[in-house]
């Protein structure tokens, strides 16, 4: 658990030396608990102080990061139960599971796919984030020869999975210069397993049926030098999956239990049924996993779970915003009307949705409203006329229109009259207050 | 190593709501619904067993909505076009309850009138044994019209009346209030209007049993995040004994999804969308399931592939071990 400025101020000498470069002890204290400076500054703190700082200062969630190339997977980290609290921070790894018993072929084909796969949403290119291989055959030489075709199809990260020392190892001596994860060590192959983590600098997945066993197991690791670890608690079903991650985040991020302070890796494809897969993921992207792997890759299937975890992992303090400027809206011509919306972008998609789904043209004018939404904006006086025709003179509308009509949203209708002395040559029309009006009002009034 | 669980023990109770009244209890439902009653966070079985866990409502017209996804009026076939058989449709497909949503206009394009309105609650009422939800078209005066004499021709079914916003709750409020019926109290994804709200309804004198509370929510892709941290924060102050908070909580991710241009169109999208029907799905699904993992506890879905799905969910959630 972080500690208070105050609560780090009681750890310094409390001298006020300035050495530091701060003038009072209780100052550098306020900067630490911020972040903002390091304790090696301060050249008198005591060797306890600086074993309790250290500790203090350690994310209740130990940062994981598996990496490949110029891929890096990051997972842990997090402070808070719920995303309004602050924010999520690491956008869990999405991954694609392939068996090693599955075709060269298939293999290929799956992994080139999904490795290539990447959607837009509001101007970002959501892609996957790597592959899992898991043994299945049984032998070494099969995990090997997976491993190799994964790699030749994508150079995204790898979680590699089988509890055999012998398999792992012929998995891991087939990748080079890379950071996969070990999964995983359980309470009969930890040792091995850990030499493996530690020979490999990789961190390593660990099973147990319960959090009792988990955390003797993790215990048990890391006195063996490994620090990097990533849980698998068991609760395969919906009801204990939620459990177990609320469990783990909760001791975690409350109690500072460092025994579990480890990001959670989920399988929603054990599921074996794409509508419940689906669903498991979604808990996952919510409910604390840091890294899921599905069995399925399809586009239908990972389109909205990227969206999702897009959208959970939005910092709550800073909305999404769009680009202000001007959209065409299913091929407007000079004749068809402008209508004004601001760059929030929930504001920006109703608005952009609505008309798009009406199939009607339309020119819509997104002006920069600190991505606000139309009322907020207004009562904050980042939407009024003065704004709006500077957007109109800024984007160079009159040269895209013949006919000059401008569509106020109805919640700002007072702006009118300001509107048209601001934008005399205009025809200033108000519209309807919400998005879901826009096409009966563009058919009937428009 | 024994790891100590940390358990939330909270002092808020959400109140238990029951939908729908039997002949025994002055209606003519085959069944009620009860809705509440969680002193914990959603499935959390280790604190406390869910009482009542969330059910699932489909989403009927009063007439062939021409502006959904032909998805949808594909999967209901020919009961689109008769409410009666559509409840029936719904019902057979597992629905724990229906929602009859009121069109603004008739087929004619003249605005609908509440004779004809009523007339639909009945052949709907006579037709399936379910609770029943009536929502109005979204425009306060209209929703007014056409729900006062409905309120007063089903006296007694302990239907939810909605849409009770802001702009016309008090006549919403006294209807139900005088004929037995229950609210939908609906704001726009907001902690302190949702309460206020709350406040001004209960105000009124309505029985604090009878009321829902609809924090509405945007789509996936379209807001949902707005919409999934109001209710855990609603649900959390509840917990915390938030009296104005501490009622079930309805959501419309059926209405919200189906709306989406994911859900709508089949064509001119890019391919990395995938299966139209297959996305649909999903989006109606995990927009639904997401918030009822932040609290929900009656969604309206459209789809009956999306209802089959949430349903198994609901059952697998409710069935996590109790230590």
């Amino acid at each position: 658990m972080a500690l208070s400025g105050i609560q780090i101020y009681k750890l310094l000498p409390q001298t006020n030396c300035k050495e530091c470069g701060f003038p009072t002890c209780l100052a550098f204290a306020m900067k630490l608990a911020a972040k903002q400076v390091e304790l090696a500054a301060c050249p008198y703190v005591t060797e306890t102080s600086k074993v309790q700082l250290a500790e203090s200062a350690a994310p209740p969630i130990r940062l994981v990061t598996l990496k490949a190339g110029n891929f890096e997977v990051k997972a842990g980290n997090e402070v808070v139960l719920f995303r309004h609290d602050k924010t999520f921070y690491n956008r869990p790894g999405i991954f694609i599971r392939i068996y090693d018993d599955q075709s060269l072929a298939d293999i290929q084909v799956k992994v080139s796919t999904a490795d290539a796969y990447a959607v837009n949403y509001v101007g970002m290119d959501l892609t996957l984030d790597g592959f899992a291989i898991a043994s299945r055959a049984g032998n070494p030489q099969s995990f090997a020869t997976a491993v190799n075709a994964v790699r030749q199809s994508s150079h995204k990260p790898i979680i590699l999975m089988s509890r055999n020392v012998d398999i792992m190892t012929a998995g891991l001596s087939a990748l080079n210069n890379e950071t996969p994860l070990i999964y995983g060590a359980d309470a009969t192959n930890w040792e091995a397993f850990t030499g493996l983590a530690n020979q490999y600098k990789a961190p390593l997945g660990v099973l147990a049926p319960d959090l009792d066993t988990l955390a003797d197991l993790t215990e048990k690791i890391k006195s063996k030098g490994v620090d990097d670890m990533v849980l698998d608690p068991g609760g395969r079903e919906l009801g204990s999956g939620l459990a177990l991650g609320t469990q783990i985040r909760r001791l975690a991020v409350k109690k500072n239990f460092r025994a579990l302070g480890y990001p959670v890796i989920s399988f929603p494809g054990d599921a074996g049924d794409v509508g419940l897969e689906a669903i498991r993921a979604a808990q996952a992207l919510a409910k604390y996993a840091g890294y899921i792997v599905l069995d399925t890759f399809s586009p239908d299937l990972v389109y909205p779970l990227l969206v999702l975890r897009q959208n959970i992992y939005t910092d709550p303090q800073k909305p999404i915003q769009v680009q202000p400027g001007i959209y065409e809206i299913n091929a407007p011509q000079p004749t068809d009307p402008v209508l004004v919306t601001t760059n929030f972008s929930i504001t920006y998609f109703s608005v952009a949705n609505e008309v798009e789904g009406s199939g009607l043209p339309a020119w819509l004018l997104v002006t920069d409203a600190e991505g606000m939404s139309v009322l907020t904006a207004w009562a904050a006086g980042k939407f009024d006329a003065e704004r709006i025709a500077k957007a109109v003179k800024s984007f160079n509308i009159a040269d895209k229109v013949s006919r000059k009509r401008i569509v106020l949203p109805g919640h700002v209708a007072v702006l009118s009259g300001e509107l048209e002395s601001e934008l005399p040559d205009w025809e200033i029309r108000v519209g309807p207050r919400e998005a879901v009006d826009l096409p009966s009002f563009m058919k009937q009034v428009l | 190593m024994p790891v100590e669980i940390p358990k939330d023990n909270w002092p808020g109770t959400v109140r238990s709501v029951i939908i729908g009244a039997t002949a025994a209890q002055g209606g003519t439902r085959q069944k009620t619904i009860t809705v509440g009653g969680e002193k914990t966070l959603p499935f959390l079985n280790f604190e406390h067993l869910m009482p009542n866990p969330p059910v699932v409502a489909i989403e009927i017209k009063d007439r062939r909505p021409e502006d959904w996804s032909s998805l949808l009026l594909q999967i209901w076939g020919d009961a689109v076009n008769n409410p009666a058989q559509w409840a029936k449709a719904a019902e057979a497909a597992g629905a724990d309850l229906l929602q009859l949503s009121l069109s603004l206009t008739d087929s004619t394009g003249n605005p609908t009138k509440s004779e004809s309105a009523v007339e639909t609650v009945k052949a709907v009422l006579a037709a399936s044994g379910l609770p029943l939800m009536i929502f109005g078209p979204g425009q306060a005066n209209t929703d007014n019209e056409l729900l006062v004499p409905i309120a007063e021709a089903a006296k007694g079914e302990r239907l939810v009346l909605g849409i009770c916003e802001d702009k016309n709750y008090r006549t919403i409020v006294a209807a139900s209030m005088a004929n037995g019926h229950l609210v939908n109290s609906r704001t726009p994804m907001d902690v302190n209007l949702a309460k206020q709200l709350n406040i001004l309804v209960s105000d009124m004198g309505m029985p604090l049993d009878r009321i829902l509370m609809d924090p509405t929510t945007g789509a996936l892709g379209y807001g949902i995040e707005y919409g999934y941290s109001a209710m855990e924060r609603l649900r959390l102050a509840a917990l915390q004994g938030d009296s104005m908070t501490q009622f079930p909580m309805l959501v419309t991710p059926g209405f919200e999804a189906w709306k989406t241009k994911e859900a709508k169109v089949s064509t001119g999208v890019p391919t990395a969308w995938g299966d139209w029907m297959e996305r649909s799905i999903h989006w109606e699904t995990l927009t639904a399931i997401t918030l009822i993992e932040a609290g929900a506890d009656i969604v309206v879905l459209r789809h009956p592939e999306s209802l089959r799905r949430v349903k198994l969910a609901i059952t697998d959630l409710v069935s996590a071990p109790a230590a």
